[in-house]
């Protein structure tokens, strides 16, 4: 009998990807209807398909063994971290010895030795060290990442390579990301077509917002051991500043620094609980993580980087979420896009201001605080009377210095009107965006 | 810095290691992981990824027992086995490789078939913590089953095979304490406040408050003095239905002070208190699963082999019929809500320090039984009967099937499979597809599809077995052989990524049943990787 594999493999052993070879070279009833069965499937994931894994850390060790078993055979790899002695219980290609070196670094050596014939290439680098022509040059893009400002911005990256013709998509420019996420016991994995299903920013409501705690909360009532944790990080650090610099969670002393002073405070009012390990939990808002969960994700990535890659299957359509604390859940849904979403609607997001009267740090805050914007730090321009202006601008010192005095002025100070566009740029994403001033108020303007 | 540090516990060097998964399970929870020993049948890719995810959180030790060696084929599907080790023992090379993951961890290998073993060391199986087998035929399996069973050890399957995954968890009895539920509904006991509880909440006079004290008071008190006030006017009885929880929110409601021009003033304690109504206001009973529990025999006849869990179960059940009056010992803990501090500190003493009685007064029947029964009296510590007492309410007991049950016609819960066959697409049609599989390897020794030319005149055979089977079980016949292609398709290919999915979970229910924490899987699980879905089936 012939068993499967006997011609000559892309690699010396001819029978290592035979698995591989029975779903891409016989077709079933529930493959794609672009699926054709052929030896060239193989040779795409092994001779030309390239990919690009963000993030080396618990989903992205995972991501890239996985990947490397699948048959592909050119990943890169992108990570700006070095590995420290928590990452060991669940990020698998790294030992003690490797504390401190980058995580791309270590990961992709692993890679490339353990299984011969794939080659791995490390970024020691931030994402938004690249720009459109590095991104542009991959056929998926795999995210593992723990920061939705990263996410968010790789999102933003992949709609900016999106073009189109007559108003019609060119599928050749489509890049598909595929996202997972993990705390603890639960997870999720996603199918993203940008310009097709819903991105990042269509969803940004699936995010938990950030615990946090209100300051009158910290300084009056505290009832909580991390009310009096808080109290330390925000108002006693700054205040006494022990060592005259900001608190790094990762330095031991400030840790106890912390956890002393949290513990006079608890004493002080009776409360009880405080613990080291809770002190670093609130000072570096540590997400809990273990191995299992994190296999998990990221071989739901990997399966539909395999199907999207082949079309051996239909893939995802689009969002699964994972939880094994009851027994082992999961739930596949569609995820709907967002009509005017910031990023891959095509349409200018218009914000709501009161009226003219609102002063522009308003108009940041609502920018900030709104779910639909939830940006960081955004800096803004505007075309007034025929001219560029900045009107605030936070990332450059000298720049902020002289735009600050902009904040407390009103809209209407500054010239602005409703229906005014504005550029805005912010972290979460690699590119301006547009938006429309929509005032709440109709404009008086035939009141002279 | 002049203040020298305090050496804290947590400073340690595998606390700094482990943090991220203590956050999870506890100390405790760790140190039961490091004391367990896990026993891998078989070192398949699945097998392998299934210890990596115990060996990375710090089980104390693993065994593999393989006899193969290792081929070509598969170094395609399993990364802990090199292109440099064709043809060397795969146990061995398993265990070399899994163990450069972590220090802490101990592990050893037998060279030797599973069946061979099965014959000449009967009891081998002895003291493992749990066993996990992968690429076991049902000739194999069956009296592995049996053998594990009569043990009481955890046997827990897995399979990869093309797209579909498989767990089968069988265990004869499995109990949890910490069952960490989503959201723990608060055992406050507003219907029926205990003393120190009532004459604390009694001292306070809600409408001789200033506001910001008035906006301050925790909603606790609040609710409690309302309920009083509407059980005096409703003959004693608490707001039941829709209709009076939504009266006795607007008596809350009407509570809320108001400024001199008669608006209501903003008081987000008066606004917690009428959204807790729903949750809060009830009567304190016993939930139905944990009377289940408290009724079981294994409860009610202790003997001198009775586990903790049973003994501190029989101390509750005399607790809730003696000083309890009908109720659980209290949790003792309650949510945070906004408040002054010293009214909220207050509370919380109160409320600990009822939980920290009743459970003297478990710990004290508990040293009674163990007395009785002939058990040292160090087999349960007072921590532990605390921990019991606070999480009584979600306590959890699963009395698993055999898996060699499952596999006689006889004993086969065939309904099961029929009523969900009625949906022809239904995820326990690959359940039905593997144990044709099974069956296919059983009568020619290979897996369908397993040689290219075959595969035509295997669908064929595969069409057969499963018709053979759907009739042993009474079950009428599948209503379409999409399955059949597609499991033919792969030929007993072993995929990583659904390897490595599978991996993930059966790694988890093997720490949950080592850390007694968290619900497992009941018992059988199916992941269907090409519509991304999954399924869980009782058999
Ligand atoms: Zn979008």
């Amino acid at each position: 009998m012939d068993k499967m594999g006997s011609g000559e493999g892309p690699d010396n052993l001819q029978y290592r990807w035979c698995h591989l070879r029975k779903v891409l070279e016989r077709t079933g009833p529930f493959c794609h209807p672009d699926f054709e069965p052929s030896p060239d499937n193989l040779n795409f994931l092994m001779e030309s398909c390239k990919l690009l894994v963000i993030g080396a850390g618990g989903l992205g060790c995972e991501l890239m063994k996985d990947l490397a078993l699948m048959g592909f055979k050119d990943i890169h790899v992108i990570d700006m971290d070095t590995i420290e002695l928590s990452n060991l219980n669940r990020q698998f290609l790294f030992r003690r010895r490797d504390i401190g070196q980058s995580k791309a670094e270590v990961a992709a050596k692993f890679i490339s030795t353990r299984i011969p014939g794939c080659h791995v290439t490390p970024h020691f680098s931030k994402i938004q060290d690249f720009d459109e022509t590095f991104y542009r040059s991959f056929h998926i893009v795999i995210s593992g990442l723990d920061s939705i400002v990263a996410r968010r911005w790789i999102n933003g990256m992949l709609i900016s390579l999106l073009s189109y013709k007559d108003g019609v998509l060119d599928q050749s420019s489509l890049i598909p990301l595929i996202d997972g996420g993990t705390e603890g016991f639960k997870g999720n994995a996603r199918v993203i077509l940008p310009g097709i299903t819903a991105c990042i920013e269509c969803t940004l409501d699936l995010f938990p917002p950030q615990v946090t705690y209100p300051l009158c909360t910290i300084a009056n009532t505290p009832r909580l051991p991390e009310h009096c944790i808080e109290y330390v990080k925000v108002i006693q650090w700054s205040k006494e500043n022990p060592w005259d610099v900001p608190i790094d969670g990762d330095d031991p002393q400030h840790i106890n620094w912390i956890y002393e002073k949290a513990m006079e405070r608890a004493v002080q009012f009776g409360i009880q609980g405080i613990t080291y390990r809770l002190v670093q939990g609130v000072v570096k808002n540590i997400i809990p993580a273990v191995a299992s969960t994190n296999a998990v994700v990221a071989a739901a990535c990997a399966t539909e980087v395999f199907k999207l890659a082949t079309s051996c299957c239909v893939p995802l359509d689009n969002y699964m979420v994972f939880n094994d604390v009851d027994g082992i859940y999961t739930y596949t849904y569609q995820a709907e896009r967002k009509e005017d979403c910031l990023a891959c609607s095509q349409v200018p997001t218009t914000v709501d201001i009161p009226g003219p009267e609102a002063k522009l740090e308003d108009l940041i805050t609502v920018l900030c605080e709104s779910p639909k914007f939830l940006m960081k730090s955004p800096g803004l321009t505007a075309t007034i009377d025929g001219k560029n202006r900045t009107l605030y601008m936070p990332t450059v010192a000298s720049i902020e210095e002289k735009t600050r005095v902009n904040l407390k002025k009103s809209l209407n100070e500054l010239g602005l009107e409703d229906g005014s566009q504005l550029m805005v740029a912010d972290s979460t994403s690699p590119n301006t965006l547009i938006i429309i001033l929509k005032f709440a108020s109709p404009p008086d303007f035939e009141m002279e | 810095m002049s203040s020298p540090a305090p050496k804290s516990p947590e400073q340690s060097e595998k606390s700094k290691k482990y943090d991220r998964q203590l956050r999870l399970w506890g100390d405790h929870g760790q140190s039961a992981l490091e004391s367990a020993q896990v026993c891998l049948i078989n070192a398949t890719g699945i097998g392998t990824e299934i210890l990596k995810s115990l060996v990375l959180p710090g089980i104390g030790a693993f065994t593999i027992v393989d006899g193969k060696k290792v081929t070509e084929e598969d170094t395609g599907c399993n990364f802990f086995l090199d292109a440099e080790s064709c043809g060397k023992s795969r146990a061995q090379v398993a265990t070399q490789l899994l163990l450069e993951l972590n220090p802490d961890v101990r592990g050893d290998y037998v060279d030797e078939n599973i069946d061979q073993l099965l014959e000449n060391s009967p009891d081998f199986f002895n003291n493992f913590t749990v066993v996990i087998g992968t690429s076991l035929i049902e000739r194999t399996l069956i009296p592995l089953s049996k053998k594990l069973w009569d043990l009481q050890i955890p046997f827990i399957v897995c399979r990869s095979y093309g797209f579909i995954g498989y767990i089968r968890v069988q265990v004869a009895e499995h109990t949890v304490i910490e069952t960490h539920p989503d959201n723990q509904i608060p055992d406050l006991r507003l219907d029926r406040p205990f003393p120190s509880l009532k004459k604390y909440v009694d001292s306070i006079d809600l409408e001789a408050m200033e506001y910001k004290d008035h906006a301050h008071v925790p909603y606790l008190i609040i609710l409690y003095k309302y309920l009083q006030q509407w059980k005096a006017e409703h003959n004693g009885q608490l707001p039941k239905n829709y209709k009076e929880k939504e009266d006795f929110k607007s008596t809350i409601r009407k509570g809320i002070y108001v400024d001199e021009h008669g608006n209501p003033e903003d008081e987000e304690n008066f606004e917690e208190a009428m959204k807790a109504v729903t949750s809060s206001i009830k009567s304190t009973l016993v939930p139905s699963h944990v009377r289940d529990i408290l009724d079981d025999d294994s409860c009610i006849n202790l003997t001198s082999k009775s586990k903790p869990f049973w003994i501190m179960a029989k101390a509750v059940r005399d607790f809730v019929e003696n000083e309890g009056e009908g109720c659980l010992p209290l949790c003792g803990s309650i949510p945070d809500m906004t408040a002054e501090t010293g009214k909220y500190i207050a509370l919380q003493q109160i409320y600990h320090n009822q939980a920290a009685k009743d459970s003297e007064v478990v710990f004290r029947c508990v040293q009674q039984l163990l007395h009785q029964l002939n058990q040292p009296p160090d087999t349960i510590t007072e921590k532990e009967v605390k921990l019991f007492c606070k999480y009584a309410s979600s306590l959890y007991l699963v009395r698993g099937t055999s898996i060699a049950d499952e596999y006689d016609p006889k004993t086969l819960n065939a309904q099961n499979i029929a009523g969900n066959l009625e949906n022809p697409e239904n995820t326990m049609v690959y359940y039905v597809m593997l144990r044709g599989v099974d069956r296919f390897y059983s009568e020619y020794n290979m897996y369908p599809g397993e040689f290219e030319d075959q595969v035509e005149p295997d669908i064929v055979k595969l069409k057969a077995c499963i018709s053979k089977l759907l009739s042993e079980w009474g079950c009428g016949p599948l209503a379409k052989d999409d399955y059949v292609h597609e499991i033919c398709r792969y030929g007993g290919a072993e995929l990583h990524s659904v390897s490595s999915f599978i991996g993930g979970c059966a790694a988890q229910e093997t720490i949950k049943f080592i850390t007694g924490q968290y619900k497992p899987v009941n018992n059988t699980f199916i992941y269907d990787a090409i519509t991304s879905n999954t399924a869980t089936f009782a058999f």
